[in-house]
């Protein structure tokens, strides 16, 4: 991960540059820039509040950014204005595409109530990338084992707990072949107990070379497992670097004091 | 009793006419209910105000108002239509079309209110998890929206129906063939009203166990992945 670069680099797997993002008259980011490059696991810390979600959000356009620039493989998404000055995407069907090949998995899962396990895993595939069902069927019988949800392939949300949804939801994540996995506190709703074969999960991608964003606030993930953590603080970078040198000899204040209240 | 089996076939005539007009006027209901809704939800202030309007204006006027205001007005503008662009000469408003325009626009304001509900009510998170894979708007509404929505618009819709097999008697005034206007001219000719009504309210009782049935089986299609209380 390097400063700001413009360049349309293809090493870079995602590039966020001088991102604002306001709601109302509240701005909620102050202009962040980062880049992912392919392999790259890059926690994002920060206390509520600080825009670590709001920036996830708004790399797959959930969220409209006010300003700034994102790109995928060094594909910019275009952006344009509407007659009030709001900033809006310049064509829908560009970001339909983009967000394929972004995958994200929720903090609260968001499993399709009304599908079975399998059902969720391969509805974008059928769907989005046109797969036929008995392809889509094949590959998802793949990312379901991995996960360790095979066997509860038939099984509606409502029926299994919170840990096999959101395992189930990785699934629905990986069946799409992402080239960026988006992660917005994937363990924050879950009870303690069902936080480890979670992380188990997602630290088994990361260690496979899959390039992800992970907003978290599993201390020991983002020391053990990433390879780049960005602490936000009131929308900005505070601090960014490799974990070993910043949680030993983190260097800010902000991230000092973060680092001191929360329990590692 | 007799005398009502002699008249069967006028009676059977008249409820295919209420049962056809019904339905049609409910799918004309069920497009503008949709449409109605998500104008209520659009992010354009104006779309908003007109979707709030239609409800408020069908609310407000009543329903046989509505319906020879569509009946003769639309027959007279339609008329002077035909008059100013020299088109047409008279034209003549079928009363079952006009029937099914009238219910069917009374209704569609009754069901965008259904419906608007039952949008609201699927959790934001799925159509956001649903947007994240890259569907197209109206295939997040087809796999992911619809499908839920069905089940919390069910009880609503349920008794709009209803309300819209009774409406279906006010065409009557305008002179449809429906199951009302034939049962009252029978009764009136055979000086047997009481037994025609009583006919007309079995037929009407039946109509709506029939639908119960229906809607009872969309309701446990629709079911699927609800955690039984």
């Amino acid at each position: 991960m390097n400063a700001v670069s413009t360049s349309a680099d293809t090493n870079v797997s995602l590039g966020v540059n001088d991102l604002h993002k306001s709601f109302g008259t509240h701005e909620v980011l102050k202009g962040v820039s980062l880049e992912a490059r392919e392999g790259d696991v890059i926690s994002l810390l920060g206390s509520s509040g600080s825009g670590k979600s709001t920036l996830l959000r708004c790399v797959n356009m959930l969220e409209t950014p006010t300003s700034g620039q994102i790109s995928v493989h060094g594909e910019v998404i275009k952006m344009t204005q509407d007659r009030g000055g709001i900033a809006r995407p310049a064509d829908p069907r560009q970001v339909e595409r983009i967000r394929a090949r972004l995958a994200m998995v929720f903090q609260s899962f968001n499993l399709w109530s009304h599908m079975t396990v399998m059902e969720n895993v391969i509805a974008g595939p059928i769907h989005v990338l046109k797969q036929s069902r008995a392809e889509a069927i094949e590959n998802a019988k793949g990312v379901l084992e991995r996960v360790g949800m095979y066997e509860r392939r038939d099984y509606y949300p409502a029926h299994i707990s919170g840990g096999q949804q959101q395992r189930a939801a990785i699934a629905r994540a990986l069946a799409m072949e992402p080239e960026v996995m988006l992660f917005d506190e994937p363990t924050s709703a879950l009870d303690p107990e069902l936080v480890g074969e979670v992380l188990k999960v997602i630290r088994s991608l990361a260690e496979e070379g899959r390039t992800m964003l992970v907003v978290t606030h599993e201390m020991a993930f983002a020391r053990d497992v990433s390879s780049n953590v960005i602490f936000l603080h009131q929308g900005l970078i505070e601090e960014q670097g490799v974990p070993k040198q910043m949680f030993t000899d983190p260097k800010s204040t902000r991230f000092k004091e973060f680092l001191s209240n929360t329990r590692h | 009793m007799d005398v009502i089996f002699e008249y069967k076939q006028i009676l059977i005539e008249g409820t295919l006419v209420t049962i056809s007009l019904a339905v049609l006027s409910l799918l004309l209901s069920i497009a503008l209910g949709l449409m109605g809704a998500f104008a209520k939800l659009s992010p354009k202030r104006g779309v908003r105000r007109a979707g709030e309007l239609y409800t408020l204006f069908v609310r407000s006027v009543p329903d046989l108002v509505l319906m020879m205001l569509i009946f003769y007005g639309g027959q007279t503008l339609m008329s002077q239509i035909g008059a100013l662009t020299g088109l047409w000469g008279y034209i003549d408003i079928n009363q079952f079309i006009a029937g099914v325009l009238t219910l069917g626009f009374i209704f569609g304001a009754y069901m965008s209110e259904t419906f608007r509900g039952a949008i609201l009510a699927v959790p934001s998170g799925q159509i956001e998890a649903a947007k994240a894979v890259g569907m197209t708007p109206s295939q997040v509404f087809r796999i992911v929206t619809w499908p839920q929505m069905v089940r919390f618009a069910l009880p609503s819709f349920t008794n709009n129906w209803l309300v819209l097999v009774k409406s279906t008697a006010l065409v009557s005034v305008i002179g449809l063939h429906d199951l009302v206007w034939n049962a009252f001219t029978a009764g009136r000719s055979t000086h047997m009203l009481f037994s025609f009504m009583i006919a007309v309210m079995v037929i009407y009782l039946i109509i709506t166990g029939l639908s119960d049935v229906i809607l009872r089986a969309v309701d446990r299609k629709y079911a699927a992945g609800v955690r039984k209380a």
